[in-house]
């Protein structure tokens, strides 16, 4: 079971692995959510959800649900 | 170049890059918001002199992170850009970029570029490069992205001259591609695409092909050729992403090579303040801070503007009463149009209040955390964190708040929004709960510090709201609807305000409502005002009959005119009507003239209390024409002798208007928004059925 973005704890960082293609959005991807590129959680919402990330050097919020399909390598 | 030519242009950009800074210096107040063909996203365009030789059109573009649209607005991007027959059609594009965020900004540009129309890059608050540590080799970048740049700040018109500069010579730009999709991706399936559509750029064929259904001007031939394309859906979407990847790489290459920035001149202001405003306790407290002080100027400031209004309006007709001569012409003046214009006019205070704390809210980026903050609550309810804008905008006017709704992407989310914004308390209600309160709610303070009418409102607002979240709830089981969200919201840095975009956008939204709604309320006072002052036979000859009634032989002349208007309203059109809807509305506590003020105001509630003030004031022809109030409070009850608008009747019409769904103008825009009848005839039925139930209850309860 590896990492995803969604267990990310605040201020940790990680890498993003390579991700099936079906499961992430083309608009995700325009936002700069590239594989390769380093992910660091900012804040997390009060009621767990949703998550505040820098990557790519886009600050973006995006729901768990999503987060957790992002797989990473925490560094 | 011919003396004075016109050219098009299309301002592009990301989301807060200040790309509607930029409009407004250029096009200052000679910008206007027209419709684009068909649908009801707001256009904007103005004119502006580039050279004494060159006058420019320029479109404001909404704002999108990608040429693929996700949502409503940012299809028009795609369609202005790609269709030829556009009246918007650009001759040449502005893409702008902001100064941090270049690299995604790039990515928007990249697709732009490749589409082979004229394009400039203009880099906004370059004023900033310096205290956050960013430098450029702007001719480096120049070469790499085969572009001219130029560095703007727009809030603070640097660069805008030369910009201007730049754009009068944009026949000679470069309009090389930048991404060589072909190659990277499949040589193969790009050649096949490029021979079978020759007059197209590549890269537009391949839009085309993968935004075909946001394409809507393309024949049906071309459909076809297109579908011949698409096959394997699965491999076009594989190419999508493999094309995001590739442009990424080419511009983390340049940038490499011309962007630096030393992190250790950078500010960490922005983390400071989201810790604040995103906390799990004091972002709560922000924000209901925030909402509390909006609401309490909607009411306190712009309580002095409306009786200003309300004031000069009476005036006016009693100006025009008097002065002008006595005939049909003045009293339509006196009684139809200037009550129906005033009516419009006085709604500007609040909705510009409104507008301008939401525009603020906005500008400072604070509105992304609302968001951020509020998503997982509303998720609960069937809605999105982004469902926040159009609440809050509903308490001004649900037509804006319904088109706010456009951001949404997932289609449920957006359509139980939609759905359940006209149950927040929109300032049409406004006037008809004051007046109501005022008349039925005694002005006495509670422990000292609360005013009951002031807690009746509250309460009547905190109504709507629950009405609101309940029916989502309710819509959110209800509705079978895939629920496909994607949910990614940029958070903007931190930034002041700028006075100019706040006061263009305030005036901008206020113009719209009154243009928009004000056409509706003033067309239905003055048919108003023709069915009250025309009728059938019995009220052409109403003087003739009453005088000659025995029991009126001795009544002094006064309490005689009284008698015949009386007769008269009866007899009008618009008193048949009251009369015949009579029994469906005698169980909710009111007569026929408050049924004819229903009928009215099924078109815009706001209508109700000068529909009242004109059957008054109708009937009480030639007399001295006190306040609305004053004149429903002597109201009797025909049948008991007490007063007409007392507790059991008031509360139960307070209910009836916090429910029902009074506003042709919201159902338009349901109907243009949902692409269907079927969403505004079930917020029809569904609120009315309520409305009357509610307001049933309450006149039994009270009574």
């Amino acid at each position: 079971m590896g990492d995803t973005i969604g267990s990310l704890k605040i201020g940790e960082v990680g890498v993003i692995e390579d991700f099936s293609l079906d499961i992430i959005p083309l608009c995700l991807l325009e936002m700069g959510c590239l594989p390769g590129k380093e992910v660091r959680l900012l804040q997390v919402a009060p009621l767990k959800d949703p998550l505040y990330i820098k990557v790519n050097g886009s600050h973006l919020a995006i729901r768990k649900e999503m987060a957790s399909q992002i797989n990473i390598t925490k560094l | 170049m011919k003396n004075n030519s016109v050219v098009n242009i299309a301002l592009v950009g990301n989301p807060n890059t200040g790309k509607t800074s930029l409009f407004n210096q250029l096009t200052g107040l000679k910008q206007k918001v027209g419709n684009y063909p068909g649908i009801t996203v707001d256009k904007k365009h103005g004119k502006c002199k580039i050279s004494d030789k060159l006058t420019a059109e320029i479109v404001d573009l909404p704002g999108t992170y990608s040429i693929n649209p996700q949502t409503l607005d940012e299809t028009i991007v795609l369609d202005t850009l790609l269709n030829e027959e556009n009246d918007s059609y650009p001759d040449l594009i502005v893409v702008v970029a902001e100064v941090e965020n270049l690299k995604r900004n790039l990515l928007l540009f990249s697709q732009i570029k490749d589409l082979q129309i004229p394009t400039i890059l203009a880099i906004n608050m370059a004023d900033q490069m310096e205290r956050k540590g960013i430098s450029i080799d702007l001719q480096k970048l120049k070469e790499e992205l085969k572009t001219e740049i130029v560095l703007i700040s727009a809030r603070k018109n640097i660069g805008i001259g030369q910009l201007k500069n730049e754009i009068e010579n944009f026949k000679n730009w470069n309009t090389e591609p930048i991404a060589n999709i072909s190659t990277k991706i499949d040589a193969e399936f790009f050649k096949d695409l490029e021979t079978n559509f020759p007059k197209n750029t590549l890269y537009k064929s391949w839009l085309l092909i993968t935004q075909q259904d946001y394409c809507h001007f393309l024949t049906n031939e071309q459909h076809a050729k297109i579908n011949s394309f698409k096959e394997n859906t699965e491999k076009i979407k594989k190419y999508q992403h493999k094309e995001t990847i590739y442009r990424y790489q080419i511009i983390n290459d340049i940038l490499r090579k011309t962007y630096k920035v030393d992190k250790s001149q950078a500010t960490d202001l922005r983390s400071k303040l989201d810790r604040v405003l995103t906390h799990k306790i004091f972002g709560y407290v922000i924000f209901v801070g925030i909402l509390l002080l909006i609401f309490q100027s909607i009411f306190e400031w712009a309580s002095f503007p409306m009786d200003l209004i309300d004031g000069l309006f009476a005036n006016l007709s009693e100006i025009a009463k008097n002065n002008l001569p006595e005939g049909a012409f003045t009293n339509l003046i006196a009684e139809g149009v200037i009550p129906g214009i005033g009516g419009v006019v006085i709604f500007i205070p609040q909705i510009a209040i409104l507008f301008l704390f939401i525009s603020v809210l906005e500008e400072t980026g604070y509105m992304s955390r609302v968001v951020f903050l509020m998503d997982k609550i509303m998720r609960k309810f069937g809605m999105s964190g982004k469902s926040i804008i159009p609440l809050i905008s509903g308490t001004a006017c649900a037509i804006p708040a319904i088109m706010a709704s456009r951001n949404i992407s997932s289609w449920k989310e957006r359509l139980i929004t939609i759905l359940v914004v006209p149950f927040t308390t929109c300032s049409a209600r406004l006037p008809v709960y004051a007046i109501l309160i005022a008349l039925i709610i005694p002005s006495k303070r509670i422990f000292g510090i609360f005013n009951l009418q002031g807690l009746t409102l509250m309460g009547l607002y905190f109504l709507g709201f629950l009405a609101a979240i309940l029916s989502a709830i309710l819509l959110h089981k209800v509705l079978k609807i895939e629920n496909k969200s994607l949910f990614i919201i940029e958070m903007p840095n931190y930034k002041l305000p700028s006075f100019k975009n706040v006061f263009y956008e305030v005036v901008e939204k206020t113009k719209a409502f009154i243009f928009g709604a004000g056409k509706i309320i003033l067309a239905i006072s003055i048919v108003l005002w023709f069915l009250a002052s025309n009728g059938t036979s019995s009220f052409k000859n109403a003087e003739e009959f009453i005088t000659s009634k025995e029991e009126n032989k001795n009544l002094p002349e006064e309490a005689l005119q009284k008698k015949i208007a009386s007769y008269k309203l009866e007899n009008s059109y618009i008193g048949k009507m009251g009369k015949t809807i009579e029994p469906v509305i005698k169980p909710l506590g009111y007569d026929w003239k408050i049924g004819i003020a229903l009928i009215s105001s099924f078109a815009a509630r706001e209508v109700f209390v000068g529909a009242l003030a004109t059957i008054y004031s109708v009937e009480s022809e030639g007399e001295d024409v006190g306040t609305i109030k004053e004149r429903m409070a002597s109201e009797v009850n025909s049948v008991t002798g007490k007063k007409r608008f007392n507790l059991p009747t008031g509360m139960s019409l307070l209910m009836f208007y916090a429910f029902a769904m009074q506003c042709i103008g919201t159902l338009a825009i349901v109907k243009r928004e949902t692409k269907s009848w079927k969403w505004p005839i079930l917020q029809l039925v569904g609120m009315g059925i309520l409305a009357y139930v509610s307001a049933f209850l309450t006149f039994i309860i009270f009574s």
